[in-house]
């Protein structure tokens, strides 16, 4: 047990600080601009949604390239949550859906009432090339393709797949218009 | 390793599998004629004459105990051909067999192997081939947006599909019942509570022990067979990176090995390497982000964002080194698009060694926790035998005692010029599965400093030849979830008439279904991250 608070603390605290650097880690020289980026996250999510904005995520036909990175937003790296947003699991709880397509002719319904269970106010984030236009997949027999072919949509992350800190300038871009 | 490996058949002198089972169909009576030389290299190419013989040819490699690979078909107009890979000690051989396009009928191998029931469940809704005495005659891939009596992947059908409107939800779907006193049903999904892909369970559980369990996929059915149909080979690379997104590495490289081998072309040996090279980085990225799942799904949250915070660091060096986090568009037609730059090698060893130090560090905590011990040692049994039966591939194979790894027993380039280890583990739970990727991680590790050391010089892609039209190729490798199959075949200009790729989780899906029975319901998220199937792999 104590070896485990040991690498707890010889870790250290490696969250990509938005005030000051102070750890100056190589890891964290490389990933520019997520200073700024959190605090203007932070800002709006205070100021619109009292400090905790939830979202609901749904895949829609994606081929899994993108919950990869949307995962990757809550390791301690990137830690979306600091800045009050927060993963749900209903979309009952959620104020927006970020969803990955291309949306799946199997999953057009499941799609429809999930965005139908979602209580107003809602926004939806289109993400990736597939979310966004179709991408590899476009339009077929199978396939809806973008997902604003199927409900409204309110923003678009492009990107095979988007880099973490693509999505939360896309999660930002659709409250700073 | 391999110590006490019961499925080992004896060996008899000069002993040819291939030849084998041909001798066994001619004393059955079945005509089969063996194409040589085989357009299907590594796989030996054998043509079942008439039809009606197919199911007894599944029974003679049931008997022989060959491994039910994969099946696909393809539509040549006038018959349709239906193709099936078998494989036994590291021998490929694919049987094939054409049928009336009016009245496609064919024996089913599902009797015989297990693996073959969804697959041909596949073919039916999607070539409109009916098997004859196959045990599950329901729908599988077809939900609602095409009817029975559309067989969307014929030639005739056209891309874009009927006008489409609005698809209705998959209602009435017959699931199995199970009914009795105390007996209830969990649905869950095709949405789940996680950021997820989505598909369909069904529970049937009394009290908190499940009594069985049924799987509805096809979710993220997407059409990609089809849409690659007259794609050119760099377009092809590109989706077939996208039939799974954690595998592109695997799929692609499958697919070019397939494509490679239709133009008769071998990409570079420098090509080879690093394609290896990126297939061992997207293995330790999957491995490192599983056992952080696998330790989150039963609350152990300093596991989980240990090793999530190496997968990151990981996956950063990726982007520092390839380009592209998850290294998709990495492999082409021909060879790769990125060489291994000259601080590059210094800079991969340097950070494999700090994986491994700090692999020795955490495992050793993880080790020592009673309480994730308490949770994941004993959980979800998958037997030695189901798992032959199933023919489980990859980690959910290895953890249950079957040693196959196309790397080590049927190598490509470039595992066939460094020494491939096959770690295993025989208790078959939760816990096997979890240290046998920690342990083929330490193997992965190895592999790159060992194609690091032989790297040798030279071009990193061959100028691409347009192959022959009708040629045709198949690929295997090993991805991270375990042996992948692609099968191409070339029409007119050099554009692809026909793609099927296999994911492992085609044949492990199954083996879920089997692992959750008798566990408590809460258990059910971990035995699912410790097996970790593709929806989309699997739905295509």
């Amino acid at each position: 047990m104590l070896s485990l608070y040991r690498k707890i603390f010889t870790t250290g605290v490696l969250t990509e600080k938005f005030a000051k650097n102070k750890l100056g880690q190589q890891q964290t020289a490389r990933e520019l601009g997520l200073d700024e980026l959190g605090e203007k996250l932070k800002a709006t999510v205070d100021k619109r949604f009292a400090g905790s904005l939830h979202i609901r995520q749904v895949d829609a036909g994606s081929c899994n390239g993108c919950e990869l990175e949307i995962h990757a937003l809550n390791n301690v790296y990137y830690d979306i949550e600091r800045f009050g947003v927060h993963f749900v699991a209903s979309p009952r709880h959620a104020d927006v859906l970020l969803v990955t397509g291309p949306v799946s002719r199997n999953m057009e319904a499941a799609l429809r009432r999930t965005y139908e269970a979602t209580a107003n106010p809602k926004w939806v984030i289109a993400v990736g090339d597939c979310g966004a236009c179709g991408g590899e997949f476009g339009v077929s027999y199978a396939s809806c393709g973008a997902v604003a072919n199927v409900i409204p949509v309110d923003a678009v992350i492009p990107g095979c797949p988007p880099t973490p800190l693509e999505l939360m300038r896309g999660i930002l871009n659709l409250f700073s218009a | 390793m391999n110590d006490q490996n019961e499925l080992d058949r004896e060996v008899p002198e000069q002993f040819d599998p291939a030849r084998r089972f041909l001798l066994e169909l001619a004393d059955r009576g079945v005509e089969a004629q063996a194409i040589s030389p085989s357009p299907l290299p590594p796989a030996q190419l054998l043509e079942i004459v008439e039809p009606t013989d197919w199911g007894k040819a599944a029974a003679v490699a049931q008997s022989q105990a060959w491994r039910w690979v994969a099946g696909w078909a393809e539509d040549g107009q006038a018959l349709l051909s239906v193709s099936v890979c078998l494989e036994l000690q590291g021998i490929y051989m694919v049987l094939r067999t054409r049928i009336d396009t009016r009245q496609p009928c064919l024996p089913s191998h599902a009797p015989y192997f297990f693996a073959a029931n969804r697959p041909e469940r596949h073919m039916r809704d999607l070539f409109g081939i009916e098997f004859t005495d196959h045990p599950d005659p329901r729908r599988w891939t077809r939900h609602q947006a095409w009817d029975s009596e559309t067989a969307p992947l014929r030639k005739s059908f056209p891309k874009e599909g009927l006008p489409p409107g609005q698809t209705p939800p998959d209602m009435n779907y017959p699931f199995f019942r199970a009914e009795g006193h105390g007996v209830y049903e969990i649905p869950v999904g095709p949405v789940h509570a996680g950021i997820i892909e989505p598909g369909h369970f069904r529970f049937h559980a009394v009290g908190e022990t499940l009594l069985h369990l049924e799987e509805r996929l096809g979710y993220v059915h997407k059409g990609v067979e089809k849409i690659a149909e007259g794609r050119t080979p760099e377009s092809l690379a590109r989706l077939a990176g996208r039939v799974s997104g954690d595998t592109t590495v695997g799929h692609a490289f499958a697919a070019c090995l397939a494509m490679e081998r239709a133009a008769n072309l071998e990409a570079p040996p420098r090509a080879a390497f690093i394609r290896g090279i990126l297939a061992e980085r997207e293995r330790i990225a999957n491995h490192l982000w599983d056992m952080a799942a696998i330790c989150n799904d039963v609350g152990f949250g300093f596991a989980y964002y240990q090793l999530g915070r190496l997968r990151e660091v990981w996956l950063r060096d990726n982007q520092a080194m390839f380009g592209h986090r998850l290294l998709m568009d990495r492999i082409i037609p021909g060879g790769v698009s990125v060489d291994v730059a000259n601080g590059a090698g210094e800079r991969m060893r340097a950070s494999s060694k700090v994986l491994r130090l700090e692999l020795d560090d955490l495992l050793t905590i993880i080790d020592a926790n009673s309480s994730l011990e308490d949770r994941i040692v004993t959980t979800g049994y998958l037997t030695l035998e189901d798992a032959q039966t199933l023919g489980a591939l990859g980690f959910v194979g290895r953890a249950s005692g079957q040693v196959f790894d196309v790397r080590h027993d049927a190598p490509y380039s470039p595992y066939d010029q460094v020494e491939v280890k096959v770690p295993l583990e025989e208790q078959g739970d939760v816990a096997s599965r979890f240290w046998v990727r920690y342990k083929e991680m330490r193997v992965a590790l190895k592999l790159i400093e060992s194609l690091l050391d032989k790297m040798p010089d030279g071009d990193i892609a061959a100028p691409w030849i347009t192959p022959q039209p009708d040629a045709e190729g198949l690929g295997l490798v090993e991805g991270w979830r375990g042996e992948i199959l692609c099968f191409v075949r070339f029409g007119e200009n050099g554009c692809i008439s026909r793609y099927y790729p296999r994911d492992p989780s085609i044949v492990n899906w199954p083996a879920l279904e089997k692992i959750a029975l008798g566990n408590i319901v809460p258990d059910f998220p971990v035995c699912n991250k410790s097996v970790n199937g593709s929806y989309s792999g699997n739905d295509l």
